[in-house]
């Protein structure tokens, strides 16, 4: 299958103006096939959240390039950048970020706003049914802080697929849940990327999440130091 | 936009509580401006009103004092048609001389009206004290309030006028008016154009051309000029203003310095805003992290905080304004002072407008640090 992102050479080095600059990543070449199902694994300081970043086009390598498809990303301007994110990325962080100022329905709603395009019925009717596939159909009008943990991060996970992404990218999705909510959310990631053939990455530091995915990378010392596709 | 406007109003209605508090600061803001510069403006125009509302503000004498204006009535005409500012106009004869009573006499000067025209600068109608009509016929007079004592005399009495130059003459008092200005009230002595003539055997002359304005302060540079563009002859044009320097730097100051407490209140409502929507950016760095991960232009995110001051500032004026009224009222109904307050729409509008504006320009600072947010930062340390 086609890749749908590559990472070339990729290279990030904080405080590169100052005394003490910090090499994070060194030459982290890899390659992700569309629809597929992936983890990146590391400790804490391996770099695995500085790579993330870089996928999710949040932060710029130091050197090297990312190709989405075959087009170029260190080519586009931050306007175009933000543009891209958009249109082709969903995020689902641990601490769920919804806006707690917005009802479930409105944040699963926002990223599709914040593409300007008009509010049609059609819409609302896709972010009532992707409420209802994370089990949330009941609490569309409720204030995303009156939601639990859980629910919250069920939600964001329907925001991160409201604007038809080909990549979710997931930090640590589960690491503020417990175990029962854990599998129930991973299950709900697993439908989703074999129902819409999204491609998902996720981030975490638990081998035994990583061990649900199709492949895993591990992260050590900035550079690639597993990679096993089942 | 409409997103941007959407989130700035939940931003400000999830916390209603700091929302309400900086409306009120704003709002005290306004109605501090609403108040002084209703009351500043009141005194100014009292002060004016009292100073010259009831004299001449432009006067026209022949440029060689001695002479008097023999043709007036058609320079009255001329003048007239010269400029729309001129409310009144009217022709003046003075001479002087004594008033003699039994074994008192006064030094007086004895002025010569059309009172039709000039009882509308000077007011002689309402400030009789005494005696229902001023002069009408010649020989008739109305003499100043503290003569009536200093002369003992009253309404009805004979009074003999005695000029030096010309014969001596009676006079018979109709009555006497109070100016509230002891100059006036010691030594005028009122009567009609033609018994001044009579008396100083002039034949049809007048003195002065005396004119009130519409505008006030344009008798200088504007109004002045058309009268001397439009006239022909050789005439002395004086106004107000060039006799009245210090009351208007006084004017002046006191304009300076309500310009100067609005402008520390604008000032210190602008640090206000500006500092607490900074802390708002702190507070709403998780959201707009998020919003910058789901691809929100930079652009986008800084109007989030400019509509919230433009938002802060609208509701601001608002209740300000309305607290200024509240004030102004409580002032007048309350104080038992009879200081004069002008209320000008203009200047609340202005007074508003300046609040939205400038709370806009507060949000700018914080606007632009929130499109300066780092996500990984905010996204790594939430």
């Amino acid at each position: 299958m086609a890749n749908i992102l590559t990472l070339k050479k990729v290279c990030k080095t904080y405080g590169v103006n100052t005394k003490n600059p910090t090499k994070v990543l060194f030459d982290v070449d890899l390659e992700f096939e569309e629809s597929s199902f992936n983890s990146i694994i590391g400790q804490s300081g391996s770099g695995k959240s500085t790579l993330l970043n870089i996928i999710g086009s949040l932060d710029r390598p130091t050197s090297g390039d990312i190709l989405f498809k075959e087009e170029s990303l260190s080519k586009l301007n931050n306007k175009d950048l933000a543009a891209f994110r958009n249109r082709s990325l969903g995020f689902i962080f641990q601490f769920h970020y919804l806006l707690p100022e917005f009802t479930a329905l409105e944040n699963v709603l926002m990223p599709y706003r914040i593409s300007k395009r008009e509010i049609t019925k059609e819409v609302i009717e896709r972010a009532e049914e992707l409420l209802d596939i994370v089990g949330l159909g009941n609490f569309k009008h409720k204030l995303a802080t009156n939601l639990s943990g859980g629910q919250q991060q069920r939600v964001a996970i329907a925001r991160s697929l409201i604007n038809n992404p080909s990549i979710v990218l997931a930090d640590e999705p589960t690491g503020n849940l417990d175990s029962d909510t854990t599998e129930k959310v991973y299950e709900l990631l697993r439908d989703i990327n074999q129902k819409f053939k999204t491609t998902f990455i996720i981030i975490t530091h638990d081998r035994t999440v990583a061990e649900k995915t199709d492949r895993v990378i591990e992260i050590k010392d900035g550079k690639v130091y597993l990679d096993i596709s089942k | 936009m409409k997103l941007a406007f959407q989130i700035a109003k939940r931003f400000l209605l999830a916390s209603k509580k700091q929302t309400l508090v900086i409306i009120l600061g704003i709002a005290v803001g306004v109605s501090v401006q609403v108040f002084i510069g209703a009351l500043i403006a009141g005194l100014q125009d009292s002060l004016v009103n009292t100073t010259i509302g009831s004299r001449s503000q432009i006067t026209i004498t022949n440029s060689d004092e001695t002479e008097y204006i023999s043709d007036y009535e058609n320079l009255i005409v001329e003048i007239k048609s010269s400029s729309e500012n001129i409310s009144v106009i009217t022709p003046t004869l003075t001479s002087s001389g004594s008033l003699l009573n039994d074994s008192s006499s006064e030094i007086i000067v004895l002025r010569g009206f059309d009172f039709e025209t000039a009882d509308e600068i000077y007011g002689f109608q309402e400030k009789l004290t005494e005696g229902s009509e001023m002069p009408d016929s010649i020989n008739e007079v109305a003499l100043g309030i503290n003569l009536k004592e200093n002369l003992g005399i009253e309404i009805g009495d004979s009074v003999e006028f005695d000029s030096a130059i010309y014969d001596n003459r009676f006079f018979t008092v109709v009555g006497f008016f109070d100016f509230g200005v002891n100059e006036i009230n010691n030594t005028w002595t009122v009567s009609t154009l033609k018994t001044v003539q009579d008396v100083i055997d002039s034949g049809d002359v007048a003195q002065n051309i005396e004119m009130q304005l519409f505008e006030v302060f344009d008798a200088e540079d504007f109004t002045k000029m058309e009268i001397e563009n439009s006239i022909s002859g050789d005439f002395n044009i004086t106004t107000w203003i060039s006799e009245n320097e210090s009351l208007l730097s006084g004017l002046q100051g006191q304009s300076i310095s309500s310009l100067m407490i609005q402008i520390f209140v604008i000032v210190s409502v602008v640090l206000g805003i500006s500092s607490t929507l900074a802390i708002t950016v702190l507070q709403k760095s998780k959201q707009l992290g998020i919003l910058k991960a789901m691809g929100i232009q930079d652009g986008d995110a800084s109007l989030i905080f400019l509509f919230e001051g433009a938002l802060l500032g609208l509701f601001g004026a608002i209740v300000g304004i309305l607290l200024g009224i509240g004030l102004l009222y409580a002032f007048t109904t309350f104080s038992g002072t009879d200081i004069p307050i002008t209320f000008n729409v203009g200047f609340l509008a202005l007074s508003a407008g300046i609040a939205i504006l400038a709370s806009t320009l507060a949000a700018l600072s914080p606007a632009i640090k929130s499109s300066k947010l780092s996500v990984i930062e905010v996204i790594r340390n939430g």
